[in-house]
């Protein structure tokens, strides 16, 4: 039986590269995100260019009671579902993002909706015995700057919950990678200022499905930002409240 | 949608212009939301075809996918920024190449709609537009509209080598040919002189269905317009058996810029001299890959920089079948006269000219040239060559110009004030313009 991957949030330019990726090994493919007439041009560029299965079908990571039976419906295409990689997240304007009214919707998108349907996929493959989950957090989850810490708490939380779910599925031999981009030229950070090392998203996305093959856990791409956020994250704190981040 | 305000130049990195820049990933933000805007796919024309300096201009490249590819019909729906390089890789596999195809596949297929490129077919198989079956356009009114040679007719030809100028091409559908493996049968003639040369081209017993001439531009005198003939077409299998196919060559990159110097009369009078030895001593046929075939110059990355970082402009013009030897004879004298160095001189035969109303084809003879540009002198000389071109009722392509004046565009381009009219209905107050459009006072007075 060959490869099949549920890709969560497909849309954006690291989940189509991870695709993509997953396609030229052969894997068949079941793509979700809010935009169907995006999905149906991705689904059938995949197909043209690599000659696999794909599906696809409407996913709003925010609508959690409709995670359950969207789930069903990929199993009812897929049964053979070997992995899903959840890419969908959402930065938003930051500084509006400290109205929580704004933040919310921040924190249901990348933490809460993460959650939910990954709950689901836990309980499918822990059984099973076999599987794994990649999910895409981020760098800023890993220390809370002005700039960015709502986007950065929530994935932050994305990170906890990983490991957290890592440790309970290691029994059952259910990998559980995270991921943690550092600059790549998104839409994300298209025109953003500051930005150094930016790193292509067919090259992250390449990573991301080789990380399959390695014994890693957790997975800064590319790899020198584990250097950096290493770093950053030993700032003392009476010094780092002080910094302009 | 974010912006990204810098500088930014064509292939021949000249001239180089500010320019706001914004790259959608979705088709739905492929549209008109400033002031004036141009398309860019990949960049790949020469001069300010795919420039707006101080204005905006639309990156298409991750507007790319493959749609529908009709494996039966060889039929190919894709969104305009797809590559020729992505199309080649889904379609070759499968037996089916490309109409028409430059001779570098890093172009957008809405780049080639634009410019209605040609290649070394046209006298057989015209130009790119006359295999396009059908566009999906974004117009300056926000709508999507489909249009062809009989839909909306009026609109097609005017986008087709219309320059970007009437709207965002969105979709492109294409009407491929079949081939039956990957390799080319080619066979190269010398010629030791001009007369030789268009002896050679005007052969019917020697053309094929891909025809080019490499002229060495340093020649002169008796040997002026010396060069080598070079003919092939798509393999059949009993040329190319499986085992026999070529492979393509290795890629390498030019790191950085050249120095001014290195491209001196005496350094490419020695190359154009070994190379008119070696190529055209290749008397047997052979076979070679489709790649480097059709694109020797793709296998270096960054060949642009052999120029320096001053630039260089593509001199590129078509001169009428029944002028075509003097028109020809006279640029390369006035070209060699000036002992200015061509790195490359090439000459294809043209077919009849298509609907395209901008478009550059007209049945005759084409001569590139590559012109690095060390001082302003190199544009008096190009002055002299616009005459030259004009007298012999020809025309200067403009997916590779940089600096025609308004004037001589008018009078190389007759159906322009035709294309105007079509313009001006569906973009009346001419918002799609880049930096080539208003040097060439393309749109009317709006902009």
């Amino acid at each position: 039986m060959g490869e099949a991957v549920l890709i969560l949030g497909a849309t954006s330019a690291i989940a189509r590269a991870t695709a993509a990726a997953f396609a030229a090994r052969g894997a068949a493919l079941y793509l979700a995100s809010r935009d169907l007439d995006e999905l149906q041009r991705i689904a059938s560029d995949l197909r043209i260019r690599y000659g696999v299965e794909v599906h696809y079908a409407a996913f709003d990571a925010e609508a959690t009671e409709t995670h359950a039976a969207f789930f069903q419906s990929v199993l009812a295409n897929m049964p053979d579902l070997s992995g899903v990689v959840l890419a969908f997240g959402y930065l938003g304007d930051q500084q509006a993002a400290r109205d929580f009214k704004v933040g919310a919707k921040v924190i249901a998108s990348n933490f809460t909706g993460a959650a939910s349907i990954l709950s689901l996929c836990a309980d499918h493959f822990e059984p099973l015995q076999r599987g794994f989950i990649i999910g895409i957090s981020s760098v800023a989850g890993d220390r809370g700057r002005q700039s960015n810490y709502v986007y950065g708490a929530a994935k932050g939380a994305l990170s906890l919950y990983l490991q957290g779910l890592r440790n309970r599925l290691y029994a059952s031999g259910v990998r559980v990678i995270t991921i943690k981009p550092g600059f790549v030229d998104t839409a994300m950070t298209y025109g953003l200022p500051g930005l150094f090392l930016v790193a292509s998203p067919q090259d992250i996305g390449e990573r991301i499905v080789r990380t399959l093959g390695k014994q890693a856990d957790v997975v800064y791409l590319p790899w020198f930002w584990r250097y950096i956020m290493l770093i950053i994250k030993h700032v003392p704190e009476p010094i780092f409240k002080r910094m302009k981040l | 949608m974010p912006v990204l305000t810098t500088s930014i130049s064509g292939w021949g990195r000249y001239p180089v212009q500010t320019c706001e820049l914004e790259r959608p990933e979705r088709y739905a933000d492929l549209r008109l939301d400033a002031a004036c805007l141009i398309a860019r796919g990949q960049g790949r024309s020469y001069g300010d075809a795919a420039l707006n300096e101080n204005g905006r201009v639309l990156l298409t490249g991750r507007v790319n996918r493959l749609l529908d590819f009709d494996m039966e019909q060889g039929i190919l729906r894709a969104e305009a920024g797809a590559t020729l390089a992505e199309i080649l890789a889904a379609i070759v596999p499968q037996g089916w190449f490309l109409p028409v195809t430059p001779g570098t596949k890093f172009v957008s297929l809405g780049g080639c709609v634009a410019a209605d490129v040609h290649g070394k077919n046209h006298h057989h198989d015209g130009s790119f537009g006359a295999h396009v079956l059908a566009l999906e356009m974004i117009l300056a009114d926000g709508s999507r509209v489909t249009c062809s040679p009989a839909e909306n007719g009026e609109l097609f030809w005017a986008t087709v080598g219309g320059m970007g100028l009437t709207g965002i091409i969105g979709e492109v559908t294409l009407k491929l040919i079949p081939i039956k493996n990957s390799s080319m049968m080619v066979r190269h003639h010398s010629a030791g002189s001009l007369e030789q040369l268009f002896g050679l081209m005007q052969d019917a017993a020697i053309d094929d269905r891909y025809t080019v001439a490499w002229i060495d531009s340093m020649a002169s005198g008796s040997r002026l317009g010396r060069g080598v003939v070079m003919c092939g077409h798509h393999a059949s299998m009993q040329e190319a058996p499986l085992d026999s196919r070529a492979k393509p060559a290795r890629a390498r990159n030019i790191p950085r810029d050249f120095p001014a110097w290195a491209l001196n009369p005496l350094s490419i009078g020695a190359f154009n001299a070994l190379y008119y030895q070696r190529e055209g001593g290749k008397r047997e046929p052979f076979l070679s890959d489709y790649l480097p075939y059709f694109y020797p110059l793709d296998a270096i990355a960054n060949w642009n920089r052999m120029y320096g970082k001053q630039g260089f402009v593509q001199y590129q013009c078509v001169i009428p079948d029944a002028t075509a030897f003097d028109g020809i004879k006279a640029l390369l004298q006035e070209l060699s006269g000036s002992r200015r160095p061509s790195f490359l001189a090439v000459l294809k035969r043209l077919g009849a000219q298509g609907k395209g109303l901008l478009s550059f084809p007209m049945a005759g003879y084409t001569l590139a040239l590559d012109l690095p540009i060390r001082d302003d002198g190199l544009f008096t000389l190009l002055n002299k060559l616009d005459e030259i071109v004009l007298q012999h009722g020809g025309r200067v392509y403009l997916a590779k110009d940089a600096r025609l004046s308004a004037e001589t565009f008018r009078a190389m381009y007759p159906r322009y004030e035709q294309w105007l009219a079509i313009k001006n209905k569906f973009d009346p107050q001419n918002r799609f313009s880049s930096s080539l459009s208003r040097r060439l006072g393309i749109g009317g007075t709006h902009g």
